[in-house]
């Protein structure tokens, strides 16, 4: 958005918080240089200033829905040239309600670029590298339920993001993803940057568009949005070749899509959902394993509903984490490889399990024949390929978790909590067993040492269990998963299908630009943090106040954890090291603090918060904590590698 | 013992020792797709676009459905195309296939028509090396097999075959005496008998 202001220069909307604070904070010891190093590098056009607060205001005001069929025609912007294809696009994308998308130029899409500053209500974010804004659009759906969108030139660009595609891929998140191409006449001539893209991202996304004609986009980013949106969620990759961005555009966008061969399954079959409703009645130690689908469904209250209902305790999913308000009585954790174990233990003795909006992923059940082995199965899931793909089930409901709950909660009768109480006691006796360490809550690990799971924990607590944590991959995920307490519906955002290191901090980006009203922190290793800390620039250009939370081990933790008790403690490259990551910060603008004891962990979370802009804790946390318990591969629930304790040393 | 004292691999076991519940339990859990193995025959109806062929054949290879044979063409409906696919796997694996079919955005409808009552035919050239000495036997075979003999040269002919892939399968096999110097076939198609319509299905 405006290129136009690029001179404007603002006061950086900094404010190194003074608060007091015991955590090391390098460049906050009276020297304004970090401050004046962000002045500088601050050349958002108009950033900060008044004229920046009304474009914004005016662009959220075009924004609301009911102006949203009203955009403007060229002609109204007071334009004269006539309108191309990348008008089009432009068009397409505010119809579509997208009000930021994440982008990178290059040769193909200047023509893109070129009309971009005459759509001033469609903020564009300049990442430092396509994953990055791939990831960011990935993380800004997951946040707010909407489509994300990334943009990135041919070749490079376009290679760039297909890491970032393929993740939203295996986790079902919807994003259109847009590629320019070399002009029509040049493709498969091995032009400059050419890349048979749309051949490369056909097997990982939900669907892709090669388009050559200016007049097919308003068409193909109509069908693009409602494909992504529509059924279970997924990437949508719209390749446009040159001329067609720049050919003249006639077509007008159609009101309505027509595709006759993408017809999802919304309404359960009723027969099946009495056949739900009989097999409640009659299980005695039922169990609802909450998966990514109900949060996308938004079906969190007939959830809760359900469960209160017929008293039935609920288990998650690693992406169904905050499906169920953790303080809820009946709401126990997540399950499968790293999951809780007394979550597991009700998998396995269960006698029926209700898999809501979950598939059956290898790191939930394990080694299949042994998975819930008293349990019938219901299975309510939108995508038919999903029943019966990893595990045969008795009750397959193909449908809309919440339209399917909504028909179902009528026929559930309402079970006396009393008749269940044995059931439940003995759960939160396992509950007790299982949440008991030495150390969680004390701080430390072994030999005073931090352990990361109370850094976790504590995040949690100082945000009020409000905040959004993005986590990254490896033992940080699994640590932010398990311990910081999750509360609200879609707080917690993790990679799980294809675990993308590097996911972490441009994803919290997306996050934190959808949703502005709430904290956000980004928790990461130092290995997936190197493989994408340019976006540390972007948080700073684009006044993102994300908080990452570093969990430095110097280590590529979950391989070292794996060769410690897989491979005989054979530690090839899993050590690694770092920069100095205050002073790398720092370079970025973005406020730096350390804790590297139990003690300096709350003052190092309270100072990030009080900044207001990005800002980055290193917590220097024990180096050789694994990720307790694990489920070792090929193994099932019932097989759990435990740590031993030890008494804590003080 | 781990370097930091952390877990021995025989402390693994640690189990959930439920009871059993009440009620009847299912037997031991099975995993989909280790059924017998069977050949199964697929039609999918597609929309008649570029890259529909490579979308499905890309699907097919990357879930490692073993396809044997695929046939294309057009149907009276110019928007759409028929596939036929002969595939094997045991059945859960081949309904697999099928619902990976239909997320294809493309894809209008796929049915397994393996029980089903059809016509299935395929057609095959072979180039068969036949002289003066032999040729009668060829013709002779060939005639059993109701194929037709459409091109004859000094040593060898071309015999067109039709039929289903295991009639062709024979007729092949008797010719392989003689010796076979080229050798195409089109692929299964087919269709189903009475009057349903599985492209009329798709007509909306
Ligand atoms: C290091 C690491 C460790 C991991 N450890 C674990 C672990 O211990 N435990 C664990 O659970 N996972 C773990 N994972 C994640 C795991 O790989 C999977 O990503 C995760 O289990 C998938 O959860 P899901 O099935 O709920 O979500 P998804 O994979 O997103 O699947 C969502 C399902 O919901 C369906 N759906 C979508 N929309 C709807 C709707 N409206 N109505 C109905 N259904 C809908 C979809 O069709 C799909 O089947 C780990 C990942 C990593 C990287
Ligand atoms: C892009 C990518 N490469 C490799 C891996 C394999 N992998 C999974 S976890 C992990 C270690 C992560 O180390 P770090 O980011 O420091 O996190 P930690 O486990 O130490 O918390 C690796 C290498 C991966 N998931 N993603
Ligand atoms: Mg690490």
């Amino acid at each position: 958005m405006g290129t136009k202001e690029g001179d404007a220069r603002t006061v950086a909307r900094n404010g190194r918080s003074s608060t007091a604070t015991t955590a090391e904070t390098p460049a906050s010891d009276g020297t304004d240089k970090a401050d004046q190093r962000r002045e500088r590098i601050n050349h958002t056009p108009g950033a900060g200033t008044e004229r920046a607060a009304a474009i914004e205001a005016g662009r959220r005001e075009m924004l609301t829905d009911n102006l949203r069929n009203q955009i403007k025609s060229l002609a109204e912007r007071g334009l004269t040239r006539p309108r191309i294809g990348a008008d089009a696009v432009c068009e397409a994308l505010l119809r579509q309600g997208v009000e930021v998308f994440f982008g990178y130029p290059g040769g193909v899409v200047l023509p893109f670029y070129d009309v971009l500053g005459d759509y001033p209500e469609l903020r564009h974010v300049l990442v430092r590298h396509e994953q990055g804004g791939a990831h960011a659009a990935d993380g800004y759906a997951r946040a707010t339920g909407k489509v994300g969108v990334c943009l990135g030139t041919s070749g490079p660009g376009a290679t760039n993001l297909v890491t970032g595609i393929g993740n939203a891929q295996l986790d079902s998140v919807p994003i259109v993803a847009i590629t320019g191409n070399v002009v029509g006449s040049l493709l498969g001539k091995d032009a400059f940057q050419e890349i048979d893209i749309t051949g490369i991202t056909l097997p990982c996304t939900k669907h892709n568009y090669l388009v050559r004609e200016a007049n097919d986009i308003p068409r193909v980013f109509a069908e693009a949005f409602h494909i992504a949106r529509t059924g279970r969620p997924g990437p949508v990759h719209v390749d446009l070749t040159k001329d067609a961005l720049m050919g003249v555009c006639t077509a007008e966008h159609p009101e309505v899509v027509d595709l006759p061969g993408f017809k999802p399954t919304f309404e359960g079959h009723p027969r099946q959902i009495r056949l739900f409703a009989q097999e409640i009645a009659k299980a005695r130690r039922p169990v609802i394993v909450a998966g990514h689908g109900v949060l996308i469904a938004d079906a969190t209250n007939e959830l809760r509903e359900l469960a209160e209902k017929a008293q039935i305790p609920v288990v998650h999913t690693l992406l169904g984490v905050s499906a169920m308000d953790e303080t809820h009585p009946l709401s126990f954790g997540f399950v499968g490889m790293h999951g809780w174990k007394h979550a597991n233990k009700l998998i396995q003795s269960a006698d029926l399990l209700i898999a809501l909006g979950m598939r059956f992923d290898d790191r939930v059940t394990g080694h299949v024949p042994t998975f819930a082995p008293y349990a019938r199965i219901v299975h309510v899931d939108i995508d038919p390929a999903e029943i019966g793909k990893n595990v045969a089930v008795e009750i397959p409901i193909v449908g809309d978790v919440k339209r399917v709950l909504v028909a179902l909660l009528p026929q559930v009768a309402q079970v006396d909590p009393e008749s269940r109480a044995a059931y439940l006691a003995e759960i939160a006796e396992w509950r007790a067993e299982s949440e008991k360490t030495p150390w969680h809550g004390s701080g430390a690990w072994r030999d005073g040492q931090l352990s990361a799971d109370f850094v976790v924990c504590k995040i949690g607590e100082a945000s009020n269990h409000d905040a959004t944590i993005v986590a990254d991959v490896g033992q940080n995920q699994m640590w932010a998963a398990r311990y910081a307490g999750f509360r609200r519906p879609n707080s917690h955002i993790s990679s799980g299908g294809l675990g993308t290191m590097g996911f972490g901090l441009p994803a919290a980006m997306g996050a934190a630009i959808g949703r502005p009203d709430k904290e956000t922190w980004a928790i990461v290793g130092d290995g997936g943090l190197q493989m994408t800390v340019q976006e540390l620039m972007t948080l700073v250009q684009d006044h993102v106040p994300v908080k990452i939370a570093l969990l430095d081990n110097h280590k590529l933790g979950m391989v070292r954890q794996w060769q410690e008790l897989v491979y005989a403690g054979n530690y090839h490259s899993s050590h690694l090291l770092g920069p100095d990551w205050i002073k790398l910060a720092e370079a970025y603008g973005v406020a730096g603090f350390r804790a590297s004891t139990p003690e300096e962990v709350g003052p190092a979370i309270a100072a990030a918060r009080a900044v207001d802009g990005p800002a980055l804790v290193h917590f220097e946390i024990a180096e050789q904590q694994n990720v307790f318990p694990m489920m070792p591969a090929g193994k099932g629930l019932s097989d759990l590698l435990e740590e031993q304790f030890e008494e804590p040393k003080q | 013992m781990s370097p930091n004292g952390q877990m021995p691999a025989d402390q693994a076991a640690n189990s959930a020792a439920p009871q059993a519940p009440a009620h009847t339990a299912p037997p031991a859990r099975t995993m989909p797709g280790h059924g017998e193995v069977h050949r199964h025959v697929l039609v999918a109806i597609v929309l008649n676009k570029p890259g529909v062929l490579n979308r499905v054949a890309s699907l097919m290879r990357a879930r490692s459905f073993n396809i044997e044979t695929l046939a294309v063409s057009h149907t009276d409906l110019p928007e759409v195309s028929r596939m036929t696919l002969t595939l094997r796997g045991d059945d859960v694996a081949v309904e697999q296939a099928a619902k990976q079919l239909y997320r294809l955005i493309d894809v209008l409808k796929v049915q397994d028509v393996t029980s089903d009552p059809t016509v299935e035919h395929e057609i095959a050239l072979i180039k068969v090396r036949a002289d003066d000495r032999n040729r009668g036997e060829v013709l002779t075979l060939a005639e059993m097999y109701k194929a037709k003999v459409v091109d004859l040269a000094a040593e060898s002919l071309i015999v067109e075959a039709t039929g289903t892939e295991a009639e062709v399968d024979a007729l092949i096999g008797l010719l392989r005496g003689f010796g076979i110097k080229e050798l195409v076939r089109s692929g299964t198609v087919v269709m189903s008998r009475g009057a349903g319509s599985i492209e009329e299905a798709v007509k909306r």
